[in-house]
């Protein structure tokens, strides 16, 4: 199984934890790489497109950060007693993509594409229609923008909105509330 | 296999429906809209059939639904971003709030998603005693889902009916932790508390009334001829485009997909239950009504065997994992350890950190496949939170489903998605 996603195109890199397997793919190649896996590896349902926001990943202060890098061994005394910083990610903003594939036993797979403010990544409405709203959300709430996809526009918050409330640098309470400014 | 044989599979229609472009947006043709005949109407959000505030763009011509497109978000409430503040043990009693009716599923995927980036383990009476509670749980999803999906097409009667063992359900759920609803008694490692003395025999009770209620429930409508002419043959989805829609849960399985999480990817002690999971290949509401019937029938079996573990266990046994970094410590060694008052003061005040890691954990909710991406920094409280909410996905079927519908059997379509508003919104 695992040497079969060489072949998936615009793979950077595998990475297994956890269980779970995640394909690193180029962003500028995700569409080829999902149609690809749909197609040739039979992930032919989208379970969940979710965007995390990496600004202020491993500065001091945002949260603690004790444990060891290989994570908590539950069986040695004091392993939460070491200084270990998380390995730095590449770009700001990642998009996993995750994929199951409908047959027995179940596959599972994340397809993650990486990005940095700003930078947009193709659509995979054609893919599996699916992705319609999830691509809105992630649109809305994390400010990823999805090129070619056919309806890009706000989905749980106001059309009128300002900002995208899931990014870490979106203020907690500091949104405008109508009606409340004092005059 | 999770195939359909191929002679139901044909009777659904020929070829795909989802509307193209925008998959889940029904778009009026250009002739029909140059008759100047097509009324644009509001349904919702404030309706009283919509399940919460659901708001649906119809455009109509004459009785017929020609074009239709969701709206949701009238119930954001940002649950994500609260979450990513608390710390990790606070951050449990989110996910109950986001599908009040399934509350126990989803508070199950998020403790889930802890336990797998801690590697720790639970004992068999939590994971028993986890078993029937979600079991219960779907019951009681699946009773809201009947009660209120015939109210709305008229039958006033079946509503009192179901809320009559919705009522038992919580009282058992109120038994167990002291709250009907949200009981946030799955607890990291295990069981919030021990179970209770007196909730074998209440359940069992429950477990013996359950199926002649469902009997009385299907001699009220399943022939009855008003509730066949609005099920029947209406809402229709086929298994391809279920699967494309990413749909899950019973309206995956009326479209004659056999695909169950319990089954396909025990988790808990489902690998050691009998029960069997019911498919229809008609893709219609009334498949989607007879899948729920039927998992309430097998919910029950399910419950009955948990009991029947939970009631074997030898007195004592432990409902959670012994970790004092994680777990808080029993209350009376409170009075006589210093090192365990360091510990619940440690564990309530900063919280417990959790390796560094992503993962994506899933389980089978009383709505389908509930998908739960925690990203974890090492640090005591989740760096991302993301769930993947069934309802949500299940909206994006309605412009599919609604192919060819009248105005009244949109109320029918849209119910038999049965979807939860907050969880749709988060």
């Amino acid at each position: 199984m695992s040497s079969s996603w060489k072949k998936v195109p615009g793979l950077v890199r595998v990475e297994e934890g956890h269980g779970e397997t995640t394909l690193v793919v180029d962003p500028a190649r995700l569409v080829e790489a999902c149609t690809h896996l749909r197609d040739e590896e039979g992930f032919d349902y989208l379970s969940d497109i979710a965007a995390a926001d990496y600004l202020g990943w491993g500065t001091v202060g945002v949260s603690g950060y004790i444990g060891t890098a290989a994570g908590r061994d539950l069986n040695r005394p004091m392993t939460q007693g070491l200084q270990a910083l998380p390995r730095p990610k590449e770009k700001r903003f990642s998009v996993s993509y995750h994929l199951l594939a409908v047959t027995t036993p179940p596959r599972r797979v994340r397809v993650q594409a990486w990005l940095d403010e700003g930078e947009a990544v193709s659509s995979v409405v054609e893919v599996w229609p699916t992705a319609d709203w999830h691509e809105r959300e992630a649109w809305d709430l994390m400010g990823i923008p999805f090129t070619d996809h056919p309806n890009l526009k706000r989905i749980l918050t106001g059309d009128d909105w300002e900002g995208h409330p899931l990014r870490k640098d979106y203020p907690i309470g500091g949104e405008p509330v109508r009606f409340s400014e004092e005059k | 296999m999770a195939v359909a044989p191929e002679k139901a599979r044909a009777a659904i229609y020929e070829g795909t429906r989802i509307p193209h472009p925008i998959p889940t947006v029904l778009q009026v043709s250009e002739e029909l809209k140059a008759t100047g005949d097509v009324l644009e109407i509001n349904f919702g959000p404030n309706h009283p059939s919509t399940h919460g505030v659901l708001r649906l763009i119809v455009e109509l011509y004459g009785e017929d639904v020609v074009g239709l497109e969701a709206v949701v978000g009238y119930l954001h409430t940002g649950f994500e971003k609260s979450m990513e503040q608390k710390t990790w043990w606070k951050a449990i009693t989110y996910p109950e709030r986001i599908d009040y009716l399934s509350f126990q599923a989803n508070e199950l995927v998020f403790v889930l998603a802890i336990e797998k980036l801690l590697g720790i383990p639970t004992p068999p009476k939590a994971d028993w005693m986890r078993t029937c509670l979600c079991e219960l749980n779907r019951i009681h999803s699946h009773l809201v889902w009947l009660g209120t999906a015939a109210l709305e097409l008229g039958a006033i009667s079946m509503f009192w009916y179901c809320f009559r063992e919705r009522e038992q359900i919580l009282d058992l759920f109120e038994m167990v932790c002291g709250a009907r609803m949200h009981t946030r008694y799955f607890q990291t490692g295990g069981l919030a508390e021990e179970i209770p003395r007196g909730f074998y025999p209440e359940a069992r009770r429950f477990v013996n009334w359950m199926p002649k209620a469902i009997e009385e429930y299907e001699g009220l409508v399943d022939r009855n001829k008003i509730w066949l002419e609005r099920t029947v043959g209406l809402g229709l989805l086929s298994r391809d485009d279920a699967i494309a829609l990413g749909q899950s849960g019973p309206v995956l399985r009326a479209s004659g997909v056999d695909w169950d999480l319990r089954k396909v990817e025990p988790y808990l002690a489902y690998g050691e239950c009998d029960f069997r999971v019911p498919v229809y290949y008609e893709g219609d509401v009334y498949a989607r009504y007879r899948v729920r019937m039927e998992e309430m029938r097998e919910s029950v079996k399910i419950v009955a065997q948990c009991l029947d573990q939970l009631e074997s266990m030898p007195a004592g046994a432990p409902w959670i994992t012994d970790d004092r970094k994680v777990v808080l410590p029993p209350r009376e060694e409170l009075q006589t350890s210093m090192e365990s008052l360091i510990h619940h003061f440690k564990i309530v005040t900063e919280g417990y950190r959790v390796p560094e890691g992503e993962v994506y954990v899933t389980v089978e909710s009383a709505r389908g496949e509930l998908g739960c991406y925690v990203v974890s920094d090492g640090g005591p409280r989740p760096w991302r939170v993301k769930f993947r909410a069934p309802s949500f996905v299940a909206l994006e079927a309605t412009a599919t489903c609604m192919g060819n519908a009248l105005v009244a059997d949109m109320i029918a379509i849209v119910g038999s998605l049965d979807t939860v508003m907050g969880e749709v919104d988060r």
